[in-house]
């Protein structure tokens, strides 16, 4: 009968956090830098006319897109964490520690500062280089971090590869800076800080795409994640092809982390501290319950800081990294805390 | 009528490939056979290759040469999928399981049989319930992994195995970090699984006196002499035990099962005793003060132990004799010499 129980809460937290999914994101529209009173708001999204005919442009190629953004991105950081995590048996794993997106950022760093005026002169394959770029680097830590990861054991050791690896990203990183062009370097700057309006409206379908087909893959591996927690060797046994799965794992993980990345800049703490929060609230980590519970609560939590960003109204936007350690630091510190009492810590 | 064995391989050399083209053979020309319905026990010290031989029959890790064959079929030639269904194992690994309930964990068991998404049909719950009944977890399966003893979770583990319904088990070290109630339930558990559902089970232990009481049947590996397997009692009468451990030091004692220290004894005293239990822990108290023991009466040792009762031992040393009212004055006594 317990079982039941278990079943109707995790139905019912799901339900609830799409519910309140669906009411940040729609709150999301009422917010932003410029006032726009609430009527025209919906004014603008019904099509009926609005007082100014700016505010309906902002509502729909500003905040629309961007609210969308902050739904996906918060969803990938989120999801790419929670497969980093199961992937390194490492519950402090994430897409920033193991310089992953500062892989994805070397790569949109070579495309921006070393490509030169051939990108910022062509719009669209500008566009899709930026992508690629991300892509690759992102796809490139995480193979070294694998690659290191089948002979060092011990957690913590990875994790301090990760942040040499990294480190050793944002070098490479500076030093492109060094040598490029003021303009190039205020672009890329900008990009670092983290934007959810990066997205425009035309670029928003392949965002999309992007990021939806790396939490499908995420979901599809729902069952090989779940043996895993058992270990490579126990899940092998339990017939999971290893090999195939961590490269789906990659390859769903370089997805969600790079395409982010690239779009949005580096957003920090999201992937971290999210499959924490959601693995409190569901009390498992059973992925088939888990991976929807961590999605909803990575979307909740970045649109929640998007709302906040937003807050200094007409004093302009607070970058989203500047809010995100807001809610994601204070998180793991209470995960560190509490380890010996937080059931997923003792395996 | 004796079953075919499950496991078999002949001339089976086992190692591992150290970077390019060296290799390090841990043992060569091993002949195996494990048999359905008992519980093997691998023995042997610390080195001795025991993880590395059930990694090989596990498929975890080719043989360098040879071929190990399950029911009749080479091993290489069994998908991924067949092996899953064929051979569970219960590891030492560090797990991350501890925000799962014990259900879950045994349903993991089920993988190999079910679909892509892994949704358990009513057979498979059924399965599950079985496996948790079987090893007496079934009050406990809603509680999370964390919250259990280690006796626990290897009472989970092997329901895990259980529940994934394979012909053959391979436990690495399931009794490790155990007190002893968890290590002898579980190797009763073992035991009674091999036997009521016909499973062959082989496991790596330290635990020897467990082993002996429990086991089957025996694979004693050694450095020296390779694997040397059989009956336990057989293994046991023909002085098999005696060198798994080839250290002067150890000596293995037949009538009680259990290895000793080598005693090194410089005096010798006549002990009699009628009393099966006094009379061996009288002659523990001599060796470990280095006195030998000698039961014959006729002997001409001058020293004579009485012992009537333990609270009433008398030291007959020539013509005094000394009243003793514990093993504690015995001690003493002996210290005093």
């Amino acid at each position: 009968m317990n079982k039941k129980c278990n079943i109707s809460y995790s139905t019912l937290l799901i339900a609830v956090l799409a519910l309140l999914t669906t009411l940040l994101w729609i709150g999301n529209l009422f917010v932003g830098s410029v006032a726009i009173p609430a009527e025209e708001v919906i004014n603008a999204l019904t099509g009926e006319p609005c007082t100014k005919e700016s505010w309906r442009y902002i509502i729909v190629e500003s905040r629309i897109p961007q609210a969308i953004t902050a739904l996906l991105a918060g969803c990938s950081l989120a999801v790419a964490g929670l497969l980093l995590q199961t992937t390194f048996n490492n519950p402090l794993a994430g897409p920033s520690i193991l310089g992953i997106d500062t892989g994805a950022a070397l790569g949109v760093a070579l495309v921006m500062l070393a490509g030169g005026s051939w990108i910022a002169s062509s719009g669209i394959s500008g566009f899709f280089a930026t992508i690629l770029g991300a892509f690759l680097g992102a796809v490139a830590v995480l193979a070294v971090i694998l690659f290191f990861s089948t002979f060092v054991r011990n957690n913590l050791m990875l994790l301090i590869i990760g942040m040499m690896v990294g480190y050793l990203t944002s070098s490479l990183i500076s030093l492109l800076n060094f040598f490029a062009s003021a303009n190039q370097v205020h672009a890329y700057t900008m990009w670092g800080m983290g934007n959810l309006g990066g997205v425009s409206l035309e670029q928003l379908p392949w965002y999309s795409a992007a990021s939806v087909c790396g939490l499908l893959i995420a979901f599809l591996l729902a069952k090989p994640l779940n043996a895993m927690l058992l270990g490579a060797r126990y899940a092998e046994n339990l017939g999971v092809n290893i090999a195939l799965t961590r490269n789906l794992l990659l390859l769903a993980t370089g997805l969600l982390t790079a395409t982010t990345t690239a779009f949005c800049g580096p957003i920090t703490f999201i992937g971290l501290s999210v499959p924490h929060i959601a693995r409190l609230l569901l009390r498992s980590s059973n992925h088939n319950t888990l991976l929807p519970v961590t999605m909803l609560c990575g979307a909740i939590v970045l649109l929640l800081c998007n709302m906040l960003s937003v807050l200094p109204g007409s004093h302009g936007i607070i970058p989203i990294n500047a809010v995100t350690p807001l809610i994601g630091a204070p998180v793991i510190i209470y995960v560190i805390v509490n380890q010996k009492k937080i059931n997923y810590f003792n395996g | 009528m004796k079953s075919a064995p499950v496991i078999s391989a002949q001339h089976l050399d086992i190692g591992y490939h150290t970077g390019r083209e060296g290799v390090k053979r841990v043992h060569t020309n091993l002949d195996i056979k494990l048999y359905p319905g008992e519980l093997t026990c691998l023995l042997g010290a610390n080195g001795a290759g025991k993880s590395t031989l059930l990694r090989t029959l596990s498929g975890a890790q080719p043989p360098l040469s040879g071929s190990v064959c399950i029911n009749g079929r080479p091993l290489k030639e069994i998908d991924r999928h067949t092996l899953s269904q064929t051979i569970g194992v219960v590891l030492t690994d560090k797990t991350a399981i501890g925000g799962l309930t014990v259900r879950e964990v045994v349903a993991l068991g089920r993988q190999p049989h079910t679909g892509f998404f892994g949704i358990l049909s009513a057979h498979d719950k059924h399965i599950v319930d079985e496996a948790l009944n079987a090893c007496g977890i079934a009050d406990k399966g809603t509680r999370y992994m964390a919250s259990l003893s280690d006796g626990e979770r290897q009472k989970v583990m092997i329901a895990k195995a259980l529940a994934q319904e394979c012909p053959i088990v391979l436990l690495d070290e399931p009794t490790a970090f155990l007190d002893i109630v968890s290590r002898i339930e579980v190797m009763s558990l073992l035991h009674r699984i091999a036997t009521e559902h016909h499973r062959a089970i082989l496991l790596s232990t330290h635990d020897i006196e467990q082993a002996l009481v429990l086991s089957d049947r025996l694979w004693l590996l050694s450095r020296e002499k390779g694997l040397s397997s059989g009956v336990t009692e057989d293994l046991i009468l023909s002085g098999c035990l005696d060198t798994l451990f080839p250290h002067s030091d150890i000596h293995f004692d037949p009538l009680h099962g259990s290895y000793y220290p080598t005693v090194h004894r410089h005096k010798s005293v006549t002990v009699v005793c009628h009393d099966e239990t006094l009379l061996h822990w009288a002659i523990n108290l001599l060796n470990r003060n280095g006195y030998g023991a000698t039961l014959d009466n006729t002997s001409p040792s001058h020293t004579i132990l009485r012992i009537e009762s333990r609270n009433l031992i008398h030291w007959q040393e020539g013509a005094t004799t000394t009243t003793l009212h514990s093993f504690e004055e015995l001690v003493q006594q002996i210290q005093r010499q």
